[in-house]
């Protein structure tokens, strides 16, 4: 029989994570997005750092919106919670969720045109209520599913495959992120995996809202020349500005290393994530910087990546808000209903 | 590191590593795929280009391909491609009129084959089609060499044997039994073309320890089992003791409790993990409640009367370390085991008291002919050695391939040309690709396990000497044994000019064995690029030249790749494709012309 179905297979000697899980219990049902499309690489850099992180897949919760990366959440953590939400209102179901159980792992995952045009509004009130989870931005300038019309991350002046030039300015997710107050902020390339992983492993770990914008070529309606989401495009304009490594907390932190190089910064469960600056002078931590070094970048057209921005010291919404720690699943009835007298002896108070 | 040369016909062979270790180079893959077509006739006839004897050989094989079997890597058990092979054969139709046919004039080269195994007839096949006048000297009266005298019928049985040998029997080939050759001398003197040695290892090893002069009732086990194929042994005592865990020990337990034994132990010297014998004949030896005992090493024979009552073993406890290997042993106790008879099966040498000294026949310190590895020539010009003769004990798989070699040579060194010159073989690649989602061969990986080969009852297999055991694969058990062969020789083929370094390959990979990384200098560096480098089983890393957009380079592990052709279907343009190698051996009648030596 001929088959495209990504068979499970557990090859002999194959590593287990700490839960005993193995790679083959992190992935989901096979892709039916086009042949090497970025997505897919997206996808399998989720599948292995939530291995790695042995996170039980009943604790993650995927949502998404409308488009072909929101499709993407079908395609691994079979065992995950998810929901496949609304065009572009994702960030507002996700907030509801995190308010309702803040216990489990959130991770959402849109599209530049599910997250910068129909729900440019929520990403950016999520971001600013810095809700704790990871939020995916897998960016490649057109609407995939639609047959590639351009979206509002597409760059001035790209060329589309047919028709003419782009010419509206670029929606810039990091630069966006950086003014409404998100606490991690990275981005980078569906087709380096060394750099992406890691970052997605410290974007889980991460306190507070984290945002990763990947871009992830669409290989049927914007990989052709002229495009600046190409692969061949972002391949010459690469450049990794910081690389950013998860470090668990029971792992001791072997390598030595200089100050100025390597910047350690604790996380909230003690892990540390390790910042290897591959420019010199610039401190991920300076908003200010962060943004004059993205703005810089536009002109020179390079693709800066990695873990551009982070702080670490900010309250999230759940702390800010005083919410519940315990799942509302899990408090009594009595308590989240406590009747009729307790809720007319509250409205006295405000008499 | 430099590209792989996936030109070199051995890369892709290797990958294969069925084939690649089958003495013959049997194209396993391609005849399983043709048994799942339920084309029988053609499985038949593939197999019969390389191995000569798949009936034969789909029962009694040492199987070297089993243990190499990829599909090992991720399940239990390899595919059962010895059944499969005696599908092929119990299943075909009357094949007759494709095979080789006797010529209408021969080329008057006249050729004596010594010995009517394996090796012989193997030569015989090869030659007598082209015209060479073949005749096969037999000392015994029935051919078949130690594929008779040795295997029992019940596990191959007599008209399996005899309708392959007819078949190269009928290219026109003179079989003289009865016909022993007492003198290698008198023999040269004739008017040959060329001399073929096939005599096999005929003689079997003795056990000189005290009290083994003294009695009957202690056999050779290959002479033993000779003597019963000719029904001149028809009876054995109650009580019997095997000393030997080779294959040979496990035929002569076997045939002991066919012939009126109750109780039948094979005595080990080593623990079991050093038994020579093949799984699967422990297994059917032990399924027959034979008893097989370790780390009894034989001291002495014991006689009441001059009739043998027992033997005395020595006791042995051994030391292994870490990898398993002895490191020390001593005796712990003498043990006495009663028993009727004793057969010895502790290995068989080659044997040539019919050649002279002076007949320019070089032999070595151990008394085995000095033999050219490629050419299988002796010292002696136009004597060629094949099979067991050659090198020792081996197989009859090992025979059937020095058959084919030396057929070359015969035919080389009657033409007048260098043996050496020896067309190379190829290797012959065509896509598998039908459309989208649509491969020439089963890619989906299925996860069923080995099917077990049924066998005929014990109380019903003991009532005679030549019930063949094994009943063969049914329908359902050759449909999905089929499917669990990986189609290893559809190959991953790698264009690096196309790759657009999108990594969908190395997403969908199920078993993680591409990677695309920096060139480096050496092998170790790159494998650390794979998420779990498996280097083992001889496999290469596969290297591609650089990448037209990064200047890295694909890799892929070959040990741990499963043929699923998940990346040549995800890959966008086609970088990466299917394509089915197919190995073409050139035996002896399809030599490329050489310049006269």
């Amino acid at each position: 029989m001929t088959s495209f179905r990504k068979p499970k297979i557990q090859r002999k000697n194959e590593p287990l994570n700490d839960l005993g899980l193995a790679r083959v219990d992190y992935e989901g049902a096979m892709s039916t997005l086009c042949a090497g499309c970025g997505h897919d690489s997206v996808t399998a850099c989720l599948t292995k750092a939530f291995f790695e992180l042995s996170i039980d897949p009943a604790k993650a919760v995927k949502v998404s919106g409308i488009g072909c990366s929101s499709k993407t959440t079908n395609y691994f953590l079979n065992d995950a919670h998810g929901a496949n939400t609304v065009h572009g209102r994702m960030p507002s179901v996700a907030t509801g969720a995190i308010a309702a159980n803040s216990n489990l792992i959130y991770l959402g995952l849109s599209g530049d045109g599910d997250s910068l045009s129909i729900g440019l509004g929520q990403m950016a009130h999520a971001m600013r209520r810095n809700v704790n989870m990871l939020y995916m931005l897998e960016n490649n300038g057109v609407y995939g599913l639609t047959k590639g019309q351009f979206s509002a991350s597409a760059d001035l002046g790209s060329l589309p495959k047919k028709g003419a030039p782009n010419e509206y300015p670029a929606i810039d997710p990091v630069a966006l992120a950086l003014s409404v107050g998100a606490t991690f902020i990275g981005r980078s390339f569906s087709g380096d995996r060394k750099q992406l992983v890691p970052l997605i492993k410290a974007g889980l770990k991460h306190k507070g809202f984290a945002l990763i914008d990947v871009i992830s070529p669409c290989v049927s309606f914007n990989d052709h020349k002229g495009s600046t989401k190409s692969y061949a495009h972002t391949y010459e304009y690469y450049h990794q500005a910081v690389h950013a490594d998860y470090v668990p907390p029971t792992d001791e932190i072997k390598a030595s290393y200089d100050e100025g190089d390597v910047m350690p910064i604790e996380l909230h469960d003690g892990g540390i994530i390790q910042l290897r600056k591959l420019d010199q002078n610039y401190d991920p931590r300076d908003r200010a910087a962060a943004f004059q070094k993205v703005m810089d970048s536009k002109a020179t057209q390079e693709i800066v990546t990695g873990l551009l921005y982070i702080d670490e010291t900010q309250p999230d919404m759940h702390e800010i808000q005083k919410m519940e720690d315990r799942p509302l699943n899990e408090i009594p009835y009595s308590e989240l209903n406590p009747g009729a007298e307790k809720l007319k002896a509250l409205q006295g108070a405000f008499r | 590191m430099k590209p792989t040369d996936t030109s070199d016909p051995d890369y892709f062979h290797k990958v294969v590593d069925c084939q690649w270790a089958c003495p013959a180079h049997t194209p396993v893959p391609a005849y399983i795929r043709l048994i799942a077509q339920g084309r029988y006739s053609e499985a038949y006839l593939l197999n019969r280009e390389s191995n000569v004897f798949p009936g034969i050989l789909g029962r009694v094989c040492d199987r070297p391909c089993e243990p190499a079997c990829r599909r090992t890597r991720v399940d239990e058990e390899p595919v059962a491609i010895c059944r499969l092979k005696r599908v092929a054969a119990d299943h075909r139709g009357d094949i007759t009129d494709q095979l080789p046919k006797k010529p209408e004039n021969t080329n008057g080269k006249r050729i004596a084959l010594i010995g009517a195994g394996p090796a012989s007839f193997t030569v015989a096949n090869d030659l007598a089609p082209m015209g060479y006048e073949c005749t096969i000297f037999e000392k015994l009266d029935k051919p078949g060499g130690l594929m008779r005298s040795n295997i029992p019928a019940f596990r191959l049985p007599e008209d399996v044997l005899m309708e392959e040998l007819d078949y190269i029997l009928n290219m026109g080939v003179d079989l003289k039994l009865g016909s022993p050759v007492a003198s290698m001398q008198a023999l040269l003197k004739e008017d040959w073309d060329a001399v073929f040695v096939g005599t096999g290892a005929p003689k079997g090893k003795d056990l000189e320890i005290p009290g083994r002069q003294d009695a009957a009732n202690i056999h050779i086990g290959i002479d033993w089992l000779e003597s019963v194929a000719f029904e001149h042994t028809k009876a054995i005592g109650k009580q019997v003791l095997i000393i030997g865990v080779g294959n040979t020990a496990m035929d002569c337990c076997r045939t002991s409790l066919r012939l009126g034994a109750s109780s039948v132990k094979v005595m080990a010297r080593k623990p079991r993990e050093f038994f020579k014998a093949s799984d699967w004949e422990l297994e059917d030896a032990e399924e027959e409640n034979v008893e097989i005992i370790v780390n009894h090493s034989p001291k002495a024979f014991v006689h009441e009367n001059g009739k043998l009552t027992g033997m005395v073993f020595e006791q042995i406890e051994y030391d292994l370390n870490l990898a398993g290997a002895i490191t020390g042993q001593r005796v712990t106790a003498d043990v006495m085991i009663p028993c009727d008879d004793v057969i010895l099966a502790i290995g068989q040498e080659n044997a040539f008291p019919w050649i002279e000294e002076d007949a320019g026949i070089e032999f070595d310190k151990w008394d085995v002919p000095v033999i050219d590895k490629v050419t299988f020539e002796s010292t002696k010009r136009g004597v060629f050695f094949g099979g067991d003769a050659a090198f020792g004990p081996e197989n009859i798989i090992w025979a059937v391939e020095h058959g084919h070699q030396a057929a070359i040579s015969i035919h080389n060194h009657c033409e007048g040309r260098v043996l050496t010159e020896r067309t190379p073989d190829e290797m012959a690649l065509k896509s598998a690709k039908m459309g989208m989602m649509e491969w020439r061969y089963s890619n989906a990986y299925d996860d069923a396990p080995r099917r077990k080969m049924r066998h005929v009852e014990l109380v019903e297999r003991f009532k005679k000497l030549d019930t063949e055991v094994e009943l063969g694969f049914s329908a359902e058990q050759i449909a999905t044994e089929v499917e669990r062969c990986l189609n290893c020789d559809v190959h991953t083929v790698f264009e690096a000019p196309l790759c657009t370094e999108c990594d969908a390959c190395i997403d969908v990979c199920p078993v993680e064995c591409l990677a695309i990384t920096p060139v480096a200098e050496n092998e170790d560096a790159l494998r650390g690029a794979l998420s779990a480098s498996e280097n083992g089983n001889g496999q290469s890393l596969y290297v591609s030249s650089e990448l037209p957009l990064s200047g890295r380079v694909m890799i892929k592990d070959e040990n741990i790749c499963l043929h699923c052709g998940l990346c040549a279907e995800r890959c966008p343009t086609a970088a990466w494709d299917m394509q089915e190698g197919i190995l073409q051996i050139h035996y002896a009648d399809d030599q490329a012309g050489s310049p006269k030596a």
